[in-house]
């Protein structure tokens, strides 16, 4: 048990026990800490000025890191784990690879957003991230630059690859982690606690104990409750140490993704299953959210758009709700009430997603339409699941997000297909239903008119692309696939 | 004797000055610096509505919150309570406590709050408890219009008779768009910190383009001499003319806070708070109507701009002039009219930003050059062609632009040979024209559009700079002048040319913050000048100390190179030289000028020079549209840019390069919206996407053009480069207007930003 924040910054323990628990990581190290190189451009996790790593011993004492936003990330969430910022990455005056590929290969203009940048190239150098530009696109998409178009900065991660290799203090790390005693965090100031329990059945006992409590995964949304809103709570319940709910399990029928799993690493397992899953999860906010941010917290969130939760929804995911020793499950679509109202009790908390394996993966598209490709919410998101049996389509799962109050499905357009011949005649059928289903509205993200037209198109797009092949200009690498003249 | 002829090393691409740093995180902003023991912060107190009233309400409850030292409000300025660059219509703080406030926008200034922490300070603001009363506010320009809501009566440019030349002409097209605004999103917010020190003096560090207008507001706001007010700049954290006029109001708040309770004060505004509260790009309206013949070629042309200016008249009239200077972009137009309208809302005041209304011009006219090649079906490129002003060496016919200016120096036509050449564009063009009839999905498109920005102040009394150079007795040299940093690369090109001047290495020219005590009565950095007008006053420093040098050894001539002094019979090592210098008591310090020469301006005739050149490019974009969802992207962009003999072509091939994306992201993701009530719906990066690193086109190549040459005597026969390249990002929206009449199989008006959106749902 420990009642003091302790971890490593730097390399160097840190031991807190004054900061205010939500007392965002940002502020410390720029307002505490002077150490200023990282920076604040939003303070609410889209811009990565603010992008450091985080790197912690997983199970079997394996050193793993990430990125994230310092802006929302909480001070007490890096209890027990070392973080790095751009000051560590220069050693006796010498720049790391990767800085002096930015530097020399002038990806800094203004410099604002650079140590950001450089944070996140840093992670992909560490890691071994690939270094085509459509992949470092993906490792950067977190990280905004106004000054150059990014060309130099795309070229930095493979230039920092071909110089001489940076000494990697990861040995170290291992040994300074596992050298830091940091027990589940009890932590209290000015009023406020902050639970930080490192099993799941703590984590029960205390959610049912303080059900007033806030309920902390990543802080990916939370966070702006602090920095936008204010936000001052009396209790915090942190469940991102819960080691018994960080990993995916394999079951039956497929997998459960419990409540501390996050955004990345859920991605991989549900890309394999389901391909295009793996094409939202790529356009899923950023690296630094999805690293911090869970699935499970999307979806306890409840978010009326909300990418995950209308592709879940399509392939009949399931919850596993836990309010002290008892579990309950519930089908996802059910879910959700209606706006910000989710079946969820005081004392409750979403444990994990099930979700089963498919017959065919390619049963399933995704397609998310937002303003920007990447790092972007959607306007309107589409899940459409078809399962055909002799041309004839035998069950169908179509659930939308950003048409209505709650990710939901629709059920007109499903009843127009189920039954029929897999022909263009049912499709136009579930086009016109879509009108029963949905009264979308108009907001900054898109108007209700091209929300109902779009989502319209995107059930022929179904049609189109399951019978002729892709055509799409959005995933990496097929920028302009074989295209078709439809009927 | 100075010998002011460049030569080959001069233009080195020798990375930013702060570029290590930079990466290492050592670079200080404003914010980085030691925030001293009782320093306070200041909050805003915004409006809620866009227009009306507020009366008092109840600020005692804001005065007695935890931490909170001091409220400020209109009843606290010392001097006027306004903070307008050129016409005293803005109220820094507009509540009086006693008599209420007029509203004129929602996120206006207020009032202020100073609190011991930053926390304390925002907490506090949210206490504000006002009573508003409401009227309809003005949210549109057509709602401008219907209520007569301008800021000035319109404003008219021509040259010959456009109607009788419309009339007489064998095809007429009338069109009109919407273009939209757009927000900075320089990376660092808005901030200042002032510290005050005695006897009235204040010091205020500020996130400016333009320090000596944040030293002129803040001593006028304070009742105070201009010599009391220093302001300084290391360095913004990108500016591209966000900060040209809306540091203002933070400087101010921090300077007053600093001055009432005698402690250091910071403001550094929430994002939101800022891109609510400050100025964005001007959206516009833009219709045409043309005359042409069978081949394309204009013959009388008219535009009616309306700017939607916001509702304070700030950098307005000059960025909506500008609009109409490059209506014609870099096409002649025998008889034209140019009517601007500035309608006054009850939105943000519109400011500058990277282009100054001239990216509105040039899209009105390149959309005008697309619809008339749809017309008249024809390569849209070849269309262009026939417009283009005539090349330098031309016979003089169609040079004179509709304010009366001749183009003296167009290189449009062998840039654009060059690129289309180098672009592959006629095998693409053919290319995507096959493909477009094969495929109903997916929709292609290619445009190549040019642009000829007019370089020069419009304003001709702001071409003037100023600079320091001093020389120390070691040799070293310390530099200064009234540009500031913002990351566009100006200080590293503005050392190059002193290190340059005196033949030494970079490393003994060091940069030095930009302050109004060095440096007096500067202009902003802005309208692309700075490298032109500071690069040109450093060197007439430098040449008043090398005459000075050589009158001290009484010779004709010197040369300085490679660190040493060289005359004919003798030479010195710069060191030696200085260190007997000042043994002999030589002054080595000098104050240097410029003001820009050939250029005036008749406003009221609407004639004259405004511009003492132009500077040139030319981009090819091709994009891919999805028919069924409006979703696009850029698929290859080609750029050929004019920056005359480049001083850097590194930091240059980074300003061309950004520009265009940044110009892409304008026409394309980037969309601001308002809600029916006035508010900004899109005030934080969740909401308002500015382009990533993945809607980087997959082929780009960008190059700068070999044979540029600044035909005028400018720093080394440098081009300015800042805005120029912004506009080459309107090839990306043509492309789309051509996709998009694939996929509608006919003409149809696209607006901008063109928008997935905007795409599947034009044509109605």
């Amino acid at each position: 048990m420990s009642s003091v924040i302790t971890f490593l910054l730097n390399g160097v323990e840190q031991r807190v026990d004054s900061a205010a628990p939500t007392m965002t990581l940002l502020n410390w190290l720029r307002y505490e800490k002077r150490l200023t190189g990282t920076k604040e451009g939003c303070a609410e996790g889209d811009c990565g000025a603010c992008t450091v790593a985080l790197r912690e011993l997983g199970p079997r004492g394996r050193l793993t890191q990430r990125t994230v936003n310092a802006c929302i990330h909480l001070l007490p969430m890096v209890h027990g784990k070392e973080v790095v910022t751009v000051e560590h990455l220069t050693r006796d005056g010498d720049l790391h690879p990767v800085q002096k590929a930015m530097s020399e290969g002038h990806g800094s203009q203004c410099g604002f957003c650079t140590p950001g940048f450089v944070m996140s190239l840093w992670h992909g150098y560490e890691t071994g991230a690939p270094t085509d530009a459509g992949s470092v696109a993906d490792q950067l998409a977190g990280n905004l630059c106004r000054c150059t178009g990014y060309g130099p900065i795309l070229n930095a991660a493979q230039v920092a690859r071909d110089l001489p290799d940076a000494p990697s203090d990861k040995p170290d790390a291992r040994t300074r982690l596992k050298a830091l005693d940091a027990g589940p965090l009890t932590y209290e100031v000015d009023g406020c606690a902050f639970w930080a329990p490192q099993d799941a059945d703590t984590l029960a006992q205390l959610v049912e104990t303080h059900p007033d409590a806030t309920i902390l995964a990543g802080a990916t949304d939370v966070g702006l409750w602090v920095t936008k809103q204010g936000f001052a709570p009396d209790k915090i319940i942190y469940l991102g140490d819960c080691a018994d709910l960080a990993e995916i399990e394999e079951t039956l029928t497929g997998v459960q993704i419990p409540a501390a799993v996050s955004h990345q690493k859920a991605m991989s397992s549900l890309a394999e299953m389901f391909p295009d899953m793996g094409e939202l999860w790529r356009r899923f906010a950023s690296e630094q959210v999805r690293s911090a941010g869970t699935l499970c917290g999307n979806i306890a969130n409840g978010s009326p758009i909300g990418d995950a939760p209308p592709a879940l929804i399509a392939v009949g995911a399931t919850l596993t709700i836990r309010k002290g020793a008892q579990i309950r499950h519930a089908n996802l679509e059910d879910f959700f009430i209606e706006y910000s109202k989710q079946d969820l009790s005081p004392g409750e908390f979403v444990q994990a997603v099930d979700i089963t394996a498919p017959d065919d993966p390619m049963d399933l598209r995704c397609y998310k339409i937002s303003k920007r490709f990447d790092q972007d919410i959607s306007a309107i998101m589409a899940a459409i699941n078809i399962r055909l049996r002799s041309e004839k389509i035998v069950e169908v799962r179509i659930a939308f997000g950003g048409m209505a109050a709650t990710p939901k499905r629709a059920k007109a357009a499903e009843a127009a297909l189920k039954g029929k011949p897999f022909a263009e005649a049912a499709f136009k059928a579930a086009m016109d239903a879509l009108d029963q289903d949905f009264a979308p509205i108009d907001d900054h993200r898109a108007s209700a008119a091209y929300r109902m037209k779009t989502a319209k198109n995107l059930i022929l797009k179904y049609f189109v692309e399951r019978n002729f092949g892709e055509a799409r200009i959005t995933g990496r690498g097929k920028v302009l696939a074989q295209d078709v003249v439809a009927g | 004797m100075m010998d002011g002829s460049a030569r080959d090393k001069d233009f080195v691409a020798v990375r930013h000055d702060s570029a290590d740093r930079q990466v290492a995180g050592d670079a200080r902003y404003a914010d980085d610096g030691l925030e001293p023991p009782g320093m306070v912060h200041l909050a805003l107190g915004l409006s809620k509505i866009a227009y009306g009233f507020v009366s008092g309400g109840d600020l005692d409850l804001i005065r007695n919150a935890p931490g909170v030292v001091a409220v400020f409000t209109a009843d606290d300025v010392p001097g006027i309570n306004d903070t307008g660059p050129v016409i005293h219509d803005e109220p820094a703080f507009a509540l009086s406590e006693e008599t209420g406030a007029d509203v004129s926008y929602q996120g206006q200034c207020l009032f202020a709050v100073v609190a011991d922490t930053r926390e304390a300070a925002r907490a506090a603001v949210r206490l504000a408890n006002l009573e508003y009363s409401e009227n309809s506010p003005i949210l549109s320009i057509d709602e401008a219009i219907q209520a007569k809501s301008f800021l000035s009566e319109p404003y008219r440019m021509a040259r010959g008779d456009a109607g009788r030349a419309i009339d007489r002409a064998a095809h007429t097209l009338k069109g009109q768009m919407e273009i939209g605004g757009q927000d900075h999103f320089y990376l660092e917010g808005q901030i200042a910190v002032a510290t005050p020190g005695e006897n009235d003096e204040i010091h205020v560090l500020s996130s400016t383009q333009h320090p000596s207008e944040v030293q002129k507001v803040v001593a006028e706001n304070l009742a105070l001499p201009l010599n009391t007010v220093t302001v300084e700049v290391r360095r913004m954290g990108g500016g591209f003319g966000g900060k040209e006029t809306q540091g203002n109001l933070i400087a101010v708040a921090v300077a007053m806070a600093a001055r009432v309770t005698g402690r250091p004060a910071k403001l550094r505004l929430d994002r939101d708070d800022d891109m609510v509260l400050t100025g964005k790009r001007h959206p516009f309206r833009v219709a045409y109507e043309v005359g042409f013949d069978d081949s394309g070629r204009i013959e009388g042309v008219k535009f009616e701009q309306w700017s939607n200016c916001g509702w304070s008249t700030d950098l307005s009239h000059a960025i909506a002039d500008r609009a109409m200077f490059h209506a014609d972009n870099a096409y002649y137009y025998p008889d034209a009219e140019i009517i601007s309208h500035r309608c006054k809302t009850n939105m943000v005041s519109m400011t500058a930003f990277r282009g100054f209304g001239g990216p509105q011009g040039v899209l009105g006219a390149e959309r005008m050059m697309e619809h008339i090649a749809h017309h008249l079906d024809l390569d849209p490129l070849v269309v262009r062609q026939r417009n283009f002003y005539e090349p330098a060496d031309g016979p003089g016919e169609r040079v004179v632009t509709p304010y009366h200016m001749t183009v003296e120096d167009s290189v449009t036509e062998k840039i654009v040979a060059e690129l289309v050449q180098t672009s592959d564009y006629e095998t693409r063009r053919k290319e995507i024209v096959a493909w477009n009839a094969e495929n109903a999905l997916i929709k292609r498109g290619i445009a190549l559009t040019p642009v000829k920005f007019g370089i020069s102040f419009t304003t001709t009394f702001l071409n003037q700079a100023g600079a320091l150079v001093l020389i120390y007795q070691d040799g070293s040299i310390a530099l200064n002048h009234g540009g500031t940093e913002m990351g566009q690369g100006l200080f590293q090109k503005v050392a190059q040319v002193a290190a340059s001047e005196f033949g030494l290495p970079l490393d003994m020219v060091r940069i030095t913050s930009t302050r109004t005590d060095k440096v007096p009565n500067t202009s902003a950095t802005a309208a692309s000048s700075g490298s032109d007008m500071n690069g040109m006053a450093v060197q007439d420093a430098c040449n008043q100390l090398k005459q000075r040098l050589a009158d001290f050894l009484d010779k004709d001539e010197l040369l300085f190179e490679n660190g040493m002094v060289f005359w004919s019979g003798g030479r010195k090592k710069w060191p030696d030289l200085i260190k007997e210098a000042y043994m002999n008591r030589v002054s080595l310090a000098a104050t240097g000028f410029y003001a820009t020469p050939k250029i005036e301006w008749d406003r009221e005739a609407a004639k004259g020079r405004p511009f003492y050149y132009f500077a040139y490019g030319a981009a090819v974009t091709e994009v891919a549209l999805d028919v069924l969802t409006g979703e696009n992207r850029m698929v290859r962009a080609d750029i050929l840019h004019d920056v005359g003999k480049s001083l850097n072509p590194a930091i240059d091939l980074g300003q061309v390069e950004g520009g265009f994306i940044q110009g892409a992201g304008w026409l394309t993701t980037e969309e601001l919206v308002w809600d029916n009530t006035g508010a900004l719906r899109t005030h934080a990066p969740s909401t308002y996407k500015i382009p990533t690193a993945g809607d980087r086109p997959d082929v780009m190549n960008v190059a700068l053009w070999a044979e540029g040459q600044n035909r005028e005597l400018t720093i080394k026969r440098s081009k300015a480069v800042g805005e120029p390249p912004l506009m080459l990002g309107v090839s990306a929206f043509l492309a789309l207007q051509q996709a998009n009449n694939a996929a509608k199989d006919g003409w149809v008006d696209l607006d901008a930003p063109a928008t997935a959106e905007t795409l599947l749902m034009s044509g109605g």
